[in-house]
Parts: C-alpha cells; structure tokens; sequence
C-alpha cells in the first residue's frame, strides 16, 4: 500500500483538486481560468518528462502546441474533416514531425540544443503566420464547436471537466513512463549520456521517445485550447508561449509533475491578477520570472520539499 | 548584375547589426558561460533613449553618448542584480533568469517611452549614393564603419591592454585566472558593460534605417544568437562572420526566394548548418567527461 500510495499520491491529489475546485469558483470566468491552467498543466507536464527527466531543454514546444491547435481550426474548414478526426490528426501531426526531426536536433548539445529547438518552433509560427489562405494569418481564425453526439459542447463547465479530465489521465500516464524501462534510462541519460549508453542503453532511441511524447502532449493541450478559446492565433505557436512553458517547467520543478501543474497555475494566474495594471504586465511578469529562478532555483515543489525533508513528487 | 549588388549592400548592411549583437552575446558568454538573451534589449535601449532624448532638444551625438551611457548602466545593473546573485545556477536556469530580464526591460520601455515606432534623423543626410547601379543609403555606411571600428577597438582593447588579456584569461579557464590574482566578478562585469555599450551602439546606427520601438529586442536577440551560434558559440570571429553571413543570406533569399519568408532564411540555415555541425562553422567540439 505504502508502495502504491507514493506512486499514485500526487495522482491522487490532483484528482481531489480537481473534483472539487468547482465548488469555490464562483463564476464562468473563473472555470475558465481554471481550464486554461489544466491544458498549461498537461503541455508543461510533457515537457517536463523532457526536459526533468531526459535533460534535454526545448525552445520550441509551442511549435508543436500551434500544430495540434491549427489541425482543429484548419482540418474541418477547409477539409471538412470531423472535429474529433481533425484533432486527433493534429496530435498525430505533431508527433511524426517530433519523430522526423528529433532525430538530428537531440544529437545536439546545450545551448546548440536550445537555439536549434528555437529555430524549429520559429518556423512552424512563421508559416501559421504567412500562410494567410489557410490560416488567416496574424489575425489567426475561429474554430467550430465540438458537437458529440448531437450536443455542441459550449458551456465553460463541460471544458473544464474535458481538460481536467485529459490532465489526470496525462498524468498516469507520465507516472508509468517513469517508472517504466524507458523512463529509467532517460533519467540515466539525464545524469550522464555517455555512462547510459557504456551501461548498454540506446540514447538517441530513449531521447527520441521522450521528445515525440512530449510534443504529443503539447499538441494535445494545442487542440483543447483551441476548442476552448473558439480561436486559434499564431501567438500559441510563438517565440513567447515557448519560453512560457519552459518557464512554467522550470519554475514549478524540472523532474517533478507536481510543479508543473503548480508552474502552470502560477504562470496562468499572474497575468490575470495583472491585468489590473496592464502597463506594468510584462515588466512584473519578468521581475518574477528573475526572482523565482533567483531564489528558488530548483523550482517551487522540489524547493519547499528540500526544505521539509520530503522526497519531491 | 546591379540587382545583385544590391542585396549584397543590403545584406551587410543588417547583417553588420546582427554581427554586433552577436559578438555582445560572445562576450559575456566567454567571460560567464551565460547566454544573455536580454542582448537585444540592449539595442532597443540605444535607440529609444537616442529617441527620446532627441525629442528632448539635445543634438544627436549628445543624446547618443548619454544613450550608451544609460545602457552600459543598465548591463552592470542586470549583473549585478540578477546573474551575480544566481552563480553556480544551471545554464536553463540562467536562461529563463536573462529572459525574464529582456520582458522586464521591454515592459520597463514600453512603461518610460511609449509604445510607438520611432525613427532617428540619417546622419548624413538621405541621398542614396549609386555604386555599380546599386543605390546605397548613407547610413548604411555609417553602420558598416561604425561595425568594423568597434570590431577593431575591441580587438585592440582585449589584446592590447592588461584588462583585456585579463578578460582572455578568465574566458580561458577562471579558476585560473582568479589564482593569478584576476577579479573575475569585475571582469565579467565588464563583459556585460562592454556588450551593453556595443548592444546600445548598434541600436543607435541601426535606428535611421531600420526603426526602432519598444519591442525590437526578442527578434534581435534571436538572430544574434543565431548568428553566435552559426560561428560557433564564443568565438569573436566566428560571430562577425556568423552575423554578416546571417545578414546575407536574408537579403538573398528575400531578393531571390520570398520576402514574407525573410526571417526564416536564418532559422533554416541555422538549422541546417547545426546538423552538418553540431559545433557551429568555427566552434570546438567540446567533450563530455564522466
């Protein structure tokens, strides 16, 4: 039991959070809020598998969040592809795309890792941006309502349980990649690549899982954001919801899913509390972004837990 | 034949600025091994606080002195206040710490200056001089110049004095460097003041030709680092050259191939470049110890 519980606790925890938050959110706008931290929660908690547990830092993730977004705005436009098809087509997308280049961009190390991932989310923005016929361009384009089953999914309550639900089943899943063989050998790997590999394990093979997994992950939140929002805009896929998420990883906790939904809260929630004093957001925004790196630097969840004496969930 | 040579002068031309913020991000990566992606910032302050003090009735030069002043200002204050504090931090971290700085400082602009477009008189006038058939604006010679005489004095600075070879020494190895009696702390400060000046300068010649406003600094930085990084991450050389090839290829492929695509060109060439060699055309293959 004990076992199962430290397996499954934090599962545990965010299913009790997100049952009952609805009971203390007093209007539409708020369940709103609560939705968009879930989908930044479970695209943040697939880069963290990357990033915490492989090592390997991604300044491009939005690229693949734009992907899984436009696929549910463009596919039944202009195709006529189902709704439910066009999404699934867009996480598939992504995924290939993650396979296609990951390849030779994991070869790459450190801050070459870093500028090439951000060369590749650029791209995928830039031609969501000029392909004007397909995508709008900068203005960006509507996305039609999800109907299941006859009934058009359109009240604020049924997307946050669609989120919230996506975000618990996210989660079991990163739980057993974990502790599965693969997540055990990118942990080696994050420790140290040449050692993984003397010990026998495929590098580029584990790398490549962990990024393709994660850009699923990222294209998932992209298609539910989508649907949500009723807009798609290249900004999703942007130089600046990139470094968002990493931000987000970094400052709830690399290696811990606990922090990135905590992370994802606190990046979602910031900006909301500021639009109070919309000409100082970005100035704000970036002070904290310098502190919390400055004073908390492992992240939020493994910081408090160091100073508890806790494991880090 | 003219039409050629006329992306080739354009080209240099941007390029020569993208060879400015990337030999600012060489600096203080050398001297720090941090990637200080608010380099940008930099440029955006030159200009702006040229702008705005112009605006104010001091005379170009004037303003533009005072300019670099502020920013070099604003470079020792962002070492001090937020990279000094986090040493020993890891290299994503002080990545999201020098990003936060750049949004600081674009929301700290937009909050002091404004948020339009601004534009600095030419200065030397605008008749364009024709060369082979190709029409050059005067600034742009301004700005090739206002390059190769930083380039130079910097060269001269770092391999001719003490402080600069003090600035060799730490980028070589620090420890060493601090056992030999070297402040490594001021030096690094120094780096970070010298990139800021080099940062600010580059705004201001860029500010005639090219505009500027409170929010130029992410692309700039994007391309600077690309251009760092096409020459191999550290390397002064390689990041002149990485910008002004930087600078070409996107004056070519946007004269050639599809304007609304210009700021792909250097993300493809970059990426193409990094997976023939993953150490950039100039960088060292580094080796990972157990």
């Amino acid at each position: 039991m004990p076992a199962l519980l430290r397996r499954y606790g934090v599962l545990l925890l965010l299913l009790v959070l997100v049952a009952s938050l609805p009971l203390a959110l007093p209007s539409n706008y708020h369940v709103r809020i609560a939705t968009l931290v879930w989908i930044s929660a479970l695209v943040v908690m697939g880069l963290n598998l990357l990033m915490g547990y492989a090592g390997q830092v991604s300044l491009g993730h939005a690229g693949f969040f734009g992907i899984g977004a436009y696929a549910v705005a463009i596919l039944p436009a202009h195709l006529g592809v189902p709704p439910l098809l066009a999404f699934l087509l867009g996480v598939a997308a992504a995924g290939l795309l993650a396979f296609v280049v990951g390849r030779p961009i994991l070869r790459l190390k450190g801050y070459y890792l870093a500028v090439a991932t951000l060369g590749f989310g650029i791209l995928v923005a830039m031609v969501l941006q000029n392909e004007m016929v397909w995508t709008g361009g900068p203005d960006g384009m509507t996305v039609p309502r999800l109907e299941l089953m006859g009934v058009r999914l359109r009240s604020p309550m049924t997307w946050y349980w669609i989120s919230g639900g996506t975000l618990l089943l996210g989660m079991l899943l990163a739980i057993h990649l974990i502790e599965s063989p693969t997540g055990r050998a990118l942990r080696a790997i994050h420790d140290s690549e040449i050692a993984a590999r003397v010990a026998g394990i495929d590098a580029p093979q584990a790398k490549l899982a962990a990024f393709v997994i994660s850009a699923v992950y990222a294209a998932v939140g992209g298609g539910l954001l989508a649907w949500v929002n009723g807009l798609v805009t290249p900004d999703m896929a942007g130089f600046l919801h990139s470094i968002e998420l990493v931000a987000m990883a970094v400052l709830g906790g690399l290696g811990s899913l606990l922090g990135s939904v905590l992370g994802a809260a606190v990046l979602v929630l910031l900006p909301q509390l500021l639009t109070l004093f919309h000409e100082y957001e970005q100035l704000v925004l970036g002070l904290v972004m310098m502190l919390a790196m400055i004073f908390l630097r492992a992240g939020i969840v493994p910081s408090i837990a160091a100073r508890l004496g806790w494991r880090a969930a | 034949m003219s039409e050629l040579l006329q992306f080739l002068f354009s080209g240099l031309t941007v390029g020569a600025i993208y060879a400015l913020v990337a030999l600012g991000f060489t600096l203080v990566y050398r001297a720090s091994d941090v990637v200080n992606f608010a380099q940008g910032e930099f440029v955006m302050l030159g200009g702006m606080t040229t702008v705005f003090l112009v605006q104010l009735g001091l005379p170009i030069p004037a303003a533009a002195v005072l300019a670099v002043l502020a920013t070099i200002a604003v470079g020792l204050l962002l070492h001090r206040l937020a990279i000094e504090p986090a040493r020993g931090a890891g290299a994503v971290t002080l990545v999201i710490i020098t990003i936060g700085a750049s949004i600081f400082l674009r929301g700290a602009a937009q909050v002091v200056f404004d948020k339009q477009l601004h534009q600095l008189p030419a200065f030397s006038g605008d008749a364009p001089v024709t060369v082979l058939g190709a029409t050059i604006l005067p600034q742009s010679f301004w700005i090739l110049g206002g390059t190769a005489a930083l380039v130079v004095l910097l060269w001269a600075f770092i391999n001719r004095t003490l402080v600069g070879k003090a600035v060799i020494a730490t980028a070589g190895n620090r420890l060493a460097a601090r056992l030999v009696g070297i402040d490594t702390g001021r030096i690094v400060g120094l780096s970070f003041a010298l990139s800021a000046a080099i940062g600010a300068v580059a705004g201001i010649l860029a500010a005639p030709i090219t505009f500027t406003s409170y929010d130029i600094g992410t692309m700039l930085a994007l391309k600077g680092f690309a251009a760092a990084m096409l020459g191999g991450m550290g390397s002064p050389v390689g990041a002149v050259a990485g910008g002004l090839l930087l600078g070409l290829l996107e004056a070519l492929g946007a004269g050639y191939l599809s304007s609304t695509y210009k700021d792909a060109v250097a993300f493809v060439v970059i990426l193409a470049v990094l997976f023939a060699m993953p150490n950039g055309l100039f960088g060292e293959a580094v080796r990972e110890r157990v």
